[in-house]
């Protein structure tokens, strides 16, 4: 989908079939270090991107932008059809406050590569924490959910366990769970495995697998597993300095590759043992 | 020994107010603490600003001379009379008040960003992170500087007899002067001290091994009565133990 199809500066509009996320024109600077360079792209509701590209291309950059983690330094997000990384005021756009920025970024949940679970609760807390409070859901629906959740990812009976008695891959997987309670409609899945001892990546990633198969999450997801993104992501961008190289279905990215940045990048991942 | 034997109730009697003293100059250090670390680990100047005024003002006043502002200078500028011994622990809590700040407010920063930013990713409000995440994970770091802030603040309080409050120091300078035995007056009181202190310690390093606990990290010496004695691992969160 070319990104210029939509008048973006005008904010694309409340249309049946528009983006749930465009990046229009982004650019993020750290300092002199320019991270995203005019950056356009956008993402269907429901649809699973996977971002790749060399370590400091500003994959994870975009994550924690729509995480509201970063503040964009020139141009717009808008999340369906309304601005996100600003407000409106007047007949222009703001920068975002921060209750503005809360009312948007429930939309949207992720997980970090180190896991970032509260060591000061246990599992079932750090799961229905967030929902009773943010959310005000009652206490006993969050417990229930929380035991489906944990069901789901394989952890029923560790509900009680405190995070530090969780291997790796458990912690990442009550992560998920815990990203999971808060009903996002996208979820971003910063290197999820890449913490993680070889021999934990696959329960992690199967779990990933089912939630893509059984919902309709959107999901942005930076990985160096490439199996796992040919599987389940309808779309791939190859990122490069701050743009995107290249971007395609994953059997036309990993199989037929056209940009030599691309192919390198493969071929050095693949080098890696990936 | 004899000597002091006879005169226990009255040395208990000032041990009574000098733990009182302790007491209530600490619950007063320590909401002072924890309003003031917390509003000075805030993003906005204003409250940063409130809180470096207060630190540095109360931080750079003797404890002796606020108390002696407060018994003294107090009554004179405002007409209003503080019962001694409650213008001593005032002025306890204010000086050690202002220590414990900068103790919270380093344990608020401490905390990783990493569980900020999990907080962020799960939409708390500001008031959620730090009741929810940062001050129960600050706390456990917290605690050991708590614990030698209770025992300075309890050895300062000897200076209330000074504005005539009848601590523990009040009762063993009675006993010098109506009885001439100085060392053994003296005695009397140090012992006291000393007690007084090793039950606050034993109480700190409970606390501490409980926050330790749950923050998961299993001190090293592990349970039971006699592992309160020793130190309190920090920060070792291995993993497979609870």
């Amino acid at each position: 989908m070319p990104p210029s199809e939509t008048p973006l500066h005008e904010g694309p509009q409340g249309v049946e079939g528009q983006p749930l996320i465009v990046f229009d024109q982004v650019v993020k600077r750290f300092g002199d270090l320019t991270v995203l360079d005019h950056l356009d792209f956008q993402v269907d509701p429901g649809e699973r991107v996977t971002l790749i590209g060399p370590s400091g291309s500003g994959k994870t950059t975009i994550l924690r932008l729509l995480m509201t983690l970063e503040k964009v330094t020139e141009g717009h997000i808008w999340v369906d059809g309304e601005p996100f990384s600003h407000m409106p005021r007047g007949s222009g756009l703001a920068p975002a406050s921060e209750s503005y920025l809360r009312a948007k970024r429930r939309r949207v949940g992720m997980v970090f590569q180190q896991f970032n679970l509260f060591p000061n609760m246990t599992v079932r807390q750090n799961i229905t924490e967030a929902p009773i409070h943010v959310l005000g859901t009652p206490k006993d629906e969050a417990n229930q959910r929380a035991s489906d959740l944990l069901d789901l990812v394989g952890l029923g009976e560790k509900i009680d366990a405190h995070p530090t008695q969780l291997s790796g891959g458990q912690q990442q997987r009550v992560a998920i769970a815990r990203a999971l309670a808060m009903q996002p409609e996208i979820l971003l899945l910063d290197e999820v495995t890449s913490a993680l001892d070889p021999e934990l990546v696959a329960g992690v990633l199967d779990v990933l697998r089912e939630i893509a198969e059984t919902t309709d999450i959107t999901m942005l997801c930076v990985t160096h597993e490439m199996g796992f993104a040919r599987d389940v992501s309808h779309r791939v961008l190859m990122f490069d300095q701050g743009q995107i190289a290249e971007e395609g279905h994953p059997d036309q990215i990993f199989g037929d590759p056209r940009e030599e940045r691309t192919k390198s990048f493969l071929r050095s991942v693949l080098d890696n043992g990936d | 020994m004899e000597f002091l034997i006879e005169r226990l109730p009255l040395y208990l009697d000032g041990a009574w107010v000098t733990i009182q003293l302790t007491i209530g100059g600490s619950a007063l250090a320590f909401v002072l603490a924890m309003v003031f670390g917390t509003l000075g680990s805030m993003k906005h100047w204003l409250p940063r600003a409130v809180a470096t005024v207060y630190v540095e003002v109360f931080r750079g006043i003797a404890a002796l001379v606020l108390m002696f502002w407060m018994a003294y200078a107090l009554p004179v500028a405002t007409g209003f009379q503080l019962e001694d011994r409650f213008a001593a622990i005032v002025a306890l809590g204010l000086n050690v008040g202002a220590y414990g700040a900068e103790v919270v407010r380093a344990a608020i920063n401490a905390v990783p960003k990493a569980q900020v930013e999990a907080t962020v990713a799960l939409n708390m409000s500001w008031f959620q992170r730090t009741r929810l995440v940062v001050l129960p994970q600050a706390w456990a770091q917290m605690l050991p500087t708590f614990g030698n802030l209770v025992i300075e603040l309890m050895k300062a309080t000897a200076v209330a007899y000074l504005i005539g409050v009848a601590d523990l120091t009040a009762v063993a300078q009675q006993m010098r002067q109506g009885t001439g035995e100085t060392i053994i007056a003296f005695v009397g009181a140090l012992i006291l001290y000393y007690l007084i202190a090793q039950v606050l310690i034993s109480g700190m390093r409970l606390l501490e091994r409980r926050a330790n606990r749950r923050l998961g990290r299993t001190p090293s010496g592990g349970t039971g009565l006699s592992a309160l004695l020793k130190y309190p691992a920090v920060g070792g969160g291995s993993a497979g133990v609870g």
